[in-house]
């Protein structure tokens, strides 16, 4: 049948690429939603992961060991952000914007080049691939593999003594604070793993894609925020494993409405349009649901209030 | 409530894709053996890789493929959001092709990480060898092959050191970001030092830096070159204008640069490159050759290009500027 051939197509497609957007995702949840704080390093913290990730593949590393040391890149990236914010307190959104031009150059400095090729080369997926998996599934297996040992590594922290003083800070900065929490280090770890994680997805989407390039971070942070807003409002009122879970389910789900999109034939000038359209609809749907009578809005009530 | 969920979400989800289904099925090919399916994926709208796309058209017309007769193009643009270009080339393997054409490296590596079956041809690459598409430019070797646009540093260097016999500094800029400009950006470094002369390299991010980086180095050197890069070629107007206030010669890697704002140069016309892209195409599509065994050609037709308004502008005659040896 036609229309379920599409759809199972457009599916393994979406949930291979949506999963290895999830690891993006969920480092912007980290610093969007976690500490509060809007942190643009994300466009140049990808292309950094992609670019250390490609020139190490191509230099002989195994595809695992570069994928690591594009998270370490990530890390540093977090943390001169992190630094520029609470040390010489600058505003999150100019410093994340310093961070993400400065980086433009010096990955252009790691990769030697605007664009890296990866064709031919051993990634990440092809351990999988010599079981015999086909690409896209391959892609599904590894990729869920790194979210789920990512989301639990997140989910163990989050409940140790320093990550729950993370999501004080996040949550209420000045009682953080009276408690003795410091703050500043809190902001700069979360800096940190937050763009550690955007670089490991931009190293393992580089190993996707069979290419690295400087550009690739534009208009990444869209795609991190749209996966989270996606899955908020599917999800509404989740704990943090779950929403860490669902937030991976909305960049799956945001890669199959970009698909749909392209399956409708639009005008090649008019597709950003057609995706910000298709974009607002999905996003409107709570206010939908509202006026359809199907959902109530708003958060559930407090145990104490009736 | 739960249920009314699931239930809204999927109606909703099968709506879609009914309509999305629907919207797919007017692309199919009819099965017809005669009617070729083309795919084609382009990195972003641009002057030069519209007109490559333009001229690739009328060289498959010329060479008997006319569109709507016995072919049909599916044409993608990622408009530069390269985490499109996977997506978009999924959708056109979908459509089952005789030939891909990748438009700009980007869109070119992309179409090639998806298939190694389907011929696949590029243009709008400067060097398919580096971008790892082909092992070589004799012999590709794969199911790669297309048209370099490679131009003839050298003797563009020549051309521009024959406008100012006595420079001693020349500068070049560039937007780092391009592979194929670092690559041409390179070369003509290389080939200004061997003249002699100093060099002073520039490079601006995109076209809204252009302005500055143009000014800043204008007033340093005696003469400018700049390769065919998309971010400058883009800005040719106001790199135009800058020239003529700082009076400073600049010679260009395309055609389209010089009308656009540029002094001359001796270089390559992307639409006749989309001409010879075609005609190689039809090649393949006749199933005369193979892409393995079908080397990559450079552009055909080079010309002399001189913008009379700049160079009257500059205090140059144009009938002075000659073609170099």
């Amino acid at each position: 049948m036609n229309l379920l051939n599409t759809f199972l197509v457009l599916l393994q497609s979406a949930t291979s690429q949506g999963v290895l957007w999830a690891l993006l995702a969920i480092g912007v949840y980290l610093t969007f939603r976690i500490l509060d704080i809007a942190d643009l390093t994300a466009e140049g913290s990808f292309p950094l992961g992609a670019g250390i990730a490609a020139i190490s593949i191509t230099n002989g590393y195994s595809p695992i060991i570069a994928s690591l040391f594009g998270f370490c890149g990530g890390l540093l990236a977090g943390l001169v952000s992190g630094l520029l914010h609470t040390k010489l307190k600058i505003p999150a959104l100019l410093a994340g914007i310093i961070t993400m031009t400065g980086l433009y150059s010096i990955t252009n400095r790691v990769m030697g080049a605007p664009n890296i090729a990866l064709l031919g080369q051993k990634t990440v997926f092809t351990i999988f691939q010599d079981m015999g998996f086909v690409k896209n599934n391959a892609v599904i297996i590894a990729g869920f593999l790194f979210a789920a040992i990512v989301i639990l590594l997140l989910f163990l922290f989050f409940r140790t003594e320093i990550g729950l003083a993370l999501r004080a800070t996040g949550d209420n900065l000045a009682m953080s604070e009276a408690n003795g929490i410091n703050t500043d280090n809190m902001k700069i770890i979360g800096y940190m793993i937050s763009n550690g994680c955007i670089a490991l997805s931009g190293a393992l989407l580089a190993q996707n894609n069979g290419f690295a390039d400087l550009n690739s971070g534009i208009g990444t942070i869209v795609i991190g925020l749209a996966s989270i807003i996606i899955a908020e409002v599917l999800f509404a009122n989740k704990s943090l494993l779950i929403r860490l879970i669902t937030v991976v389910i909305g960049a799956i789900i945001y890669r199959f409405i970009l698909a749909v999109v392209f399956e409708f034939n639009v005008e090649a000038n008019d597709i950003k349009l057609a995706s910000a359209i298709v974009l607002v609809i999905c996003l409107s749907l709570p206010q939908l649901r509202t006026k359809l009578g199907l959902q109530k809005i708003g958060p559930k009530p407090k145990g104490g209030q009736s | 409530m739960n249920m009314k969920r699931w239930i809204t979400s999927g109606i909703l989800a099968a709506s879609v894709l009914a309509l999305a289904a629907c919207g797919d099925g007017s692309n199919e090919s009819s099965g017809d053996d005669n009617m070729k399916t083309v795919g084609v994926l382009q990195l972003v709208e641009h002057g030069s890789l519209d007109a490559a796309y333009e001229g690739f058209k009328e060289g498959l017309a010329e060479a008997g493929y006319t569109e709507g007769e016995n072919v049909t193009f599916d044409y993608q643009n990622a408009q530069n959001s390269q985490d499109n270009l996977k997506s978009m080339s999924e959708k056109l393997l979908k459509g089952d092709p005789d030939l891909l054409l990748g438009i700009a490296t980007p869109a070119a590596v992309s179409l090639a990480n998806e298939t190694t079956d389907v011929p696949i041809i590029v243009t709008a690459v400067t060097d398919l060898v580096e971008a790892k598409l082909a092992d070589s430019n004799d012999v590709p070797g794969r199911n790669i092959t297309g048209t370099s646009d490679m131009v003839p540093i050298e003797q563009q260097i020549a051309l521009l050191l024959s406008i100012v016999p006595d420079a001693k500094t020349i500068g070049v800029m560039y937007n780092a970001g391009e592979a194929n400009s670092k690559i041409q950006a390179d070369l003509a470094e290389a080939a200004l030092k061997e003249a002699g002369l100093e060099v002073k390299v520039l490079t601006a991010n995109t076209t809204n830096d252009v302005q500055q980086v143009t000014t800043s180095l204008a007033k340093d050197v005696d003469g400018i070159y700049v390769p065919t890069d998309n971010t400058f070629a883009s800005a040719a107007a106001i790199v135009g204008e800058v020239a003529k206030e700082t009076k400073t010669p600049i010679v260009a890697g395309s055609v389209d640069q010089v009308n656009d704002g540029a002094l001359a140069t001796y270089g390559i016309d992307y639409k006749s490159l989309g001409i010879q892209t075609g005609k190689l195409a039809a090649k393949i599509l006749d199933g005369d050759a193979e892409p393995a065994t079908t080397p990559v050609e450079t552009a055909e037709n080079l010309e002399l290009v001189v913008n009379d308004e700049m160079a009257e502008a500059l205090g140059i005659d144009p009938a002075s500027i000659v073609a170099p040896e």
